[in-house]
């Protein structure tokens, strides 16, 4: 009998009587939410920071917030970087990466969350492996809970996806959380609307 | 086997006062944040019926989510495999890594793997396994098992670890800054994702409709271990199993926060198919699961989320740490889980419990643990589990709390005895509550000789 084979045979001569799955409601405030304002409070929280006034010069924004940043690699349309997600073939290289510039088709209020797949990052590594990650979100497209998060294509469709929700932390040292973990080393979302 | 004596361990572990201390604040702390998250969560009560509800049905239907979980992971181009045991499911890690000659392992924390004991079956093997969440790294590097779910290097302080960065990378041991202790530990791990040529995870839910393992990490290491190397294995319990997003939403609400107290991880990753040019596996691990699954008062336990609410709250873990457990779930859920495994060697975990409840109150899933608790306890009894020393001391306290007439003589003659007998007499092997403090100072008189001599007579009126 294959593992397969014998841990079926286990599993339906012991599984407990049936019970009935339960409606999951969604769960939406009763009252009128300012969205983008939750989603602004919830990522603050999680030690990510969000723009809420789109600059004028994006060149000159990121420059000016990440002054040491030498590779600015961009997933968006709005700024052409000095890299392309495309140019690492080896998915490792995107370690050299200093900032990394996608375009998120969802965020969450209730947690401060930006949906991003395989679709955005091209290459999944620059979305970790970069210093730091500026996530363009247009406010339109903020819902109110996880519940509506979930309900979104990307999780029956793409390969990968993630919900961030700040940059990289630990609180495994002291029990004090802190930013210096892994991944990236800070968020920052900038409200943007589609064209 | 031998038996794990958790009151025992976790007197090493009280012995040293700033530990103690420091773990009891700490998890309390978690413990208020997470009763804070609760109330700002009106539907809170109700996603946690939800949550046991969903749990109980996909446990009560798992084969066939099983197979429509087997079906769509395929239909996404991952290999699914299956094992029986723990040495079953470290075979068919090895075996991926030898068919790609891969020698350099990254891993991301997964309680699974430590259950399977899997990272010193691929040492032995030639394979360097590096764990990438910090509290699980430094407790590989520190040569012990997590003492915690969530938090495996909690019982540590910040000095602890300054110590040992100092003796393995060198770094400078007086600086005991956790942002210090995080870039060291970036500095030296980052590397190791960038040369890996395999990348391991767990995964906290695996989604039938979708055939996805979905992760829930703060680090991003899943993230990393799972998006950098070409090859991906996923290791999964076949309890992590849920019908569809729409179920998963109710538990992603409901974990950090019962976790931590924050509302959601930094990361919250769906992983479905291999990247590009690479290979994804899913090795769906049975190990006593089935089998505890026929249990008719313990398969419950099968709906853990791995939050640990229960470990922050409860006064023994957080008195005596999780390494005192002796075991790779510990607190109160894995006082429940553990004696599935054996028997014997943990039939002694029932007892480390005051049965104050706390833990059943914060479960997210509604497991009923502390009632579970109790049952065990029954269990070891019919078992035969029991030391003789404690039947034999629970059989003659049970008489004299049954017994009125018996429990007034045996108040008295201990508070004689407490006055005129000599502490050696007193501090005696057997009495085991005196061995780490002082027997209170006898009274004057019981309560019930009190009592007696003050009560009211006839048509006597209190005068207060």
């Amino acid at each position: 009998m294959t593992a397969r084979e014998s841990i079926f045979q286990n599993i339906l001569t012991n599984q407990p009587a049936p019970r009935t799955l339960p409606v999951v409601p969604k769960f939406h405030s009763k009252k009128a939410q300012d969205l983008p304002q939750l989603f602004v409070q919830s990522l603050k929280t999680m030690a990510g920071d969000t723009v809420t006034e789109y600059p004028v010069d994006l060149n000159a924004f990121l420059r000016a917030r990440f002054p040491s940043a030498k590779r600015f690699c961009s997933a968006v349309r709005e700024y052409a970087g000095t890299c392309t997600p495309a140019e690492f073939s080896r998915w490792s290289d995107a370690s050299n990466i200093d900032v990394t510039i996608v375009r998120s088709p969802l965020g969450v209020a209730e947690t401060g969350s930006v949906l991003l797949s395989e679709r955005e990052f091209q290459v999944n590594p620059i979305g970790f492996l970069a210093h730091d990650i500026v996530v363009l979100l247009d406010p339109r497209d903020i819902v109110e809970n996880i519940h509506d998060a979930y309900a979104h294509p990307y999780f029956q469709e793409t390969g990968y996806c993630v919900l961030m929700t700040g940059p990289s932390g630990s609180g495994d040292i002291g029990a004090v959380t802190v930013h210096p973990a892994q991944a990236s080393m800070t968020l920052t979302v900038i409200f943007a609307p589609r064209n | 086997m031998s038996r794990v004596d958790q009151a025992e361990e976790a007197v090493k572990f009280m012995e040293d006062h700033l530990h103690e201390e420091r773990l009891d604040r700490i998890l309390w702390a978690a413990r208020m944040r997470r009763d804070q998250a609760a109330l700002q969560v009106p539907e809170w009560e109700e996603l946690r019926d939800l949550a046991s509800q969903i749990k109980e049905h996909t446990l009560s239907h798992l084969a066939h989510y099983l197979e429509e979980f087997e079906k769509n992971a395929q239909a996404n181009g991952v290999t699914v495999h299956w094992a029986r045991d723990a040495h079953e499911h470290n075979e068919i890690v090895y075996r991926l890594l030898s068919e790609k000659n891969v020698t350099a392992l990254v891993k991301s924390k997964a309680m699974l793997t430590e259950e399977c004991e899997t990272r010193p079956f691929l040492e032995t093997r030639g394979i360097q396994v590096t764990e990438t969440d910090l509290g699980e790294r430094i407790q590989q590097l520190d040569n012990q098992p997590p003492s915690h779910i969530t938090g495996p290097a909690i019982h540590k302080t910040t000095e602890d670890v300054a110590d040992l960065f100092s003796r393995v990378y060198g770094s400078d041991k007086t600086k005991a800054d956790p942002i210090y202790l995080a870039n060291i530990m970036r500095e030296n791990t980052r590397p190791e994702f960038l040369k890996a040529g395999a990348g391991m995870t767990g995964g906290n839910f695996l989604v039938a409709n979708t055939g996805a393992v979905v992760t829930v990490t703060n680090e991003g290491n899943a993230d990393l271990s799972g998006n950098v190397p070409m090859l991906r294995i996923c290791s999964v319990g076949i309890e992590k199993l849920i019908p569809s997003d729409e179920h998963l939403a109710v538990f992603i609400r409901l974990l950090t926060r019962s976790a931590t107290g924050e509302k959601i991880t930094q990361y919250t990753s769906t992983f479905r198919k291999p990247r590009k040019d690479g290979e994804m596996h899913i090795i769906l691990v049975d190990n006593g699961r089935s089998a505890r699954l026929g249990m008719e008062r313990f398969w419950p336990s099968l709906k853990c989320i791995r939050c640990a609410a229960c470990m922050n709250t409860c006064p023994v873990y957080r008195r005596s740490g999780g390494l005192s457990y002796g075991s790779n779930y510990m607190g109160p859920v894995g006082i429940i889980m553990m004696p599935t495994f054996d028997i014997h060697k943990y039939s002694e975990l029932p007892f480390s419990s005051t049965l104050n409840g706390s833990c059943t109150n914060v479960c997210p899933v509604k497991i009923d643990i502390h009632e579970q608790i109790y049952a065990w306890r029954e269990v070891m009894e019919d078992k035969g589990q029991i030391q003789i020393v404690k039947k034999e001391a629970m059989t003659v306290a049970g008489k004299v709390l049954s017994s009125p007439k018996l429990y007034r003589i045996a108040t008295s003659s201990t508070e004689t005895a407490l006055k005129v007998l000599p502490g050696f007499a007193i501090y005696n092997p057997l009495n085991y509550w005196g061995k780490h403090r002082d027997v209170p100072e006898a009274a004057e008189e019981t309560f019930h000789e009190w009592y007696k001599s003050h009560r009211l007579k006839g048509n006597e009126v209190l005068g207060l």
